[in-house]
């Protein structure tokens, strides 16, 4: 694999077996620093399976995972500081407020002033009036707001988004990636995140890492992958990919012969 | 560029970090204790409600039982020193309950915080959930039947770390269960100390156990622990050997819990449950 020297995140050969069955089959990548990449692909692509590995929390079957020059499987601690992420799959305390749990998460990241930074974020993510409000009274779309705060307490250099928008209404779901976009300006922070929301990878994202069935089937800027397979847009490149390549599938939808 | 690694934010490594994020955690629990006060009544209430039992069952006992009339709070220290070592399981395996019942562990294990850590706030907050619950009981004690377990003195200490102590590894084991099938097991971290009641001597010397399961018995710290008080309150001595015996014994089944812990993380790490686990 040809490795990018200012990459962020180097995968090589990442596999991961649950018993006989196979959630990723030896994928490699590399992540460019200080850019956002999608990590695109079905329902039981292996995405969320494959930033769990990057995250430390599921230890791959084979492989080597390097973030900011650190084997995530043997030094996570000296890089953990450095990272955060949302996850649909993780929650924060519910009887605890908002305001609490970002001050127990600051505390554990060592943010030296943590009710300025709080403050700093509660503006940001207009959490300011529910600071006070316990986590599990809040709506869906608010909870996704809170998580992201948490996500940037320790203003992270890699940030790993499970759709980080999900559930978000459109408006609010603008105001997350315009603040995310300028983050990731303001701070070269480099981003991978997976997402089924099109619209946002083709407005974020530098990169596409494509996944079907555990394996990368391919990856580009989104404006290549959207010239490669002759489609107008990423949701057209998605169904794609999804339904094998372009081919016609069960599903029917994309007809139109893969231009590349 | 400001980072993690910058001046906005702490050192990440050594024992001030580590400390630190100890202190988030044991935050993180007081918060969702001090607001709760049927949550505070509540661990000071079954503790408090078997001494009265025992208390009025001593009251009953004391004018035609011997062994009472030389020690009247013979029944009264057995039952709360009992419950040092039932909330010090607790209190570890409940943390830990807690955190799965939030589906937080993958937030806090995507965290600096590492895994001896994360043992370590457990095992403060079990000291802060034993001193609330067996505390209230102590002071009932005292306001009700006039009867203070500090008047056992140093002894007390020693038997309240070395119950504490077996709590903890009766927990972290628990908690390991717990970990790998899943809260289905939860019911362990009430019944699972119930196990060694029986064999631990709290009311009855050892000697009245058929002889194999003496031996069992004098296999577990907290036998030694409440043979140990019994030959404080009835003989007025300090037994040595039974304090040494239960604190190399406390020893190793501290290490045994933290393993059978660790390996369970790793085992839960492997199967990826660390993101999955909740209600």
């Amino acid at each position: 694999m040809l490795v990018a020297a200012d990459a962020a995140i180097v995968v090589a050969d990442l596999r991961k077996c649950y018993g006989a069955v196979e959630a990723v089959k030896g994928i490699s990548f590399a992540v460019r620093a200080g850019t956002t990449t999608a990590l695109l692909g079905g329902n039981g692509a292996g995405k969320t399976t494959t930033l769990s590995m990057l995250l430390g929390v599921l230890t791959p079957t084979a492989g080597s995972i390097a973030v900011l020059g650190c084997d995530m499987l043997k030094d996570r601690y000296r890089v953990l500081p450095r990272m955060n992420f949302t996850s649909p799959y993780v929650d924060l305390p519910r009887r605890l407020t908002v305001g609490e749990n970002l001050r127990v998460f600051a505390d554990l990241y060592g943010v030296r002033e943590p009710k300025q930074r709080i403050a700093e974020l509660a503006v940001e993510f207009d959490l300011t009036n529910l600071l006070a409000r316990p986590y599990g009274n809040l709506s869906a779309g608010q909870r996704t707001r809170v998580s992201l705060a948490k996500a940037l307490l320790n203003r992270p250099e890699v940030l790993l988004l499970d759709e980080p928008t999900a559930s978000l209404d459109p408006d609010i779901g603008d105001r997350m990636r315009t603040y995310l976009e300028r983050y990731q300006r303001d701070n070269r922070c480099t981003m991978l995140l997976a997402s089924h929301n099109m619209g946002e990878v083709e407005r974020m994202c530098d990169d596409v890492i494509m996944m079907r069935e555990g394996l990368v089937v391919d990856q580009g800027s989104p404006r290549h992958l959207i010239e490669q397979y002759g489609r107008e847009n990423m949701e057209e490149v998605f169904l794609d990919v999804a339904r094998g390549g372009g081919e016609e599938s069960d599903l029917g939808a994309p007809t139109r012969e893969v231009a590349a | 560029m400001p980072t993690a690694l910058d001046a906005g934010f702490y050192p990440q490594a050594g024992p001030a970090a580590s400390a630190r994020r100890v202190r988030a955690l044991i935050r993180r629990h007081a918060y969702l204790l001090l607001k709760s006060w049927p949550r505070l009544v509540s661990m000071a209430y079954y503790p408090t409600v078997t001494m009265v039992l025992w208390a009025f069952l001593t009251i009953y006992l004391k004018p035609t039982t011997s062994f009472l009339q030389d020690a009247p709070g013979f029944f009264i220290g057995a039952v709360l020193l009992w419950d040092v070592l039932f909330r010090g399981q607790l209190g570890v395996s409940l943390t830990f309950i807690e955190e799965m019942y939030s589906r937080n562990l993958g937030n806090l294990f995507v965290s600096p915080l590492r895994l001896y850590e994360f043992i370590a706030g457990q095992l403060t907050l079990s000291v802060l959930r034993t001193l609330i619950g067996v505390g209230g009981a102590c002071f009932f004690a005292w306001l009700l039947f006039r009867y203070s377990i500090f008047s056992l003195g140093f002894p007390l200490i020693a038997y309240f770390w070395l119950l504490l102590a077996f709590g903890w590894s009766i927990g972290l084991a628990v908690s390991a269960m717990i970990l790998r099938w899943g809260l289905g097991a939860e019911e362990l971290a009430w019944a699972a100390i119930f196990l060694v009641a029986p064999v631990s001597g709290v009311y009855y010397p050892i000697a009245v156990l058929p002889a194999w399961l003496q031996s069992v018995a004098w296999m577990l710290p907290s036998a030694h622990a409440f043979e140990g008080m019994r030959a404080v309150l009835l003989q007025g001595a300090f037994p040595w050997h039974h304090f040494w015996a239960a604190l190399l014994l406390d020893i190793g089944y501290l290490i045994v819990g933290a393993a059978t812990f660790r390996y369970a993380i790793n085992y839960a790490r492997v199967h990826g449950k660390l993101l999955q686990m909740g209600e």
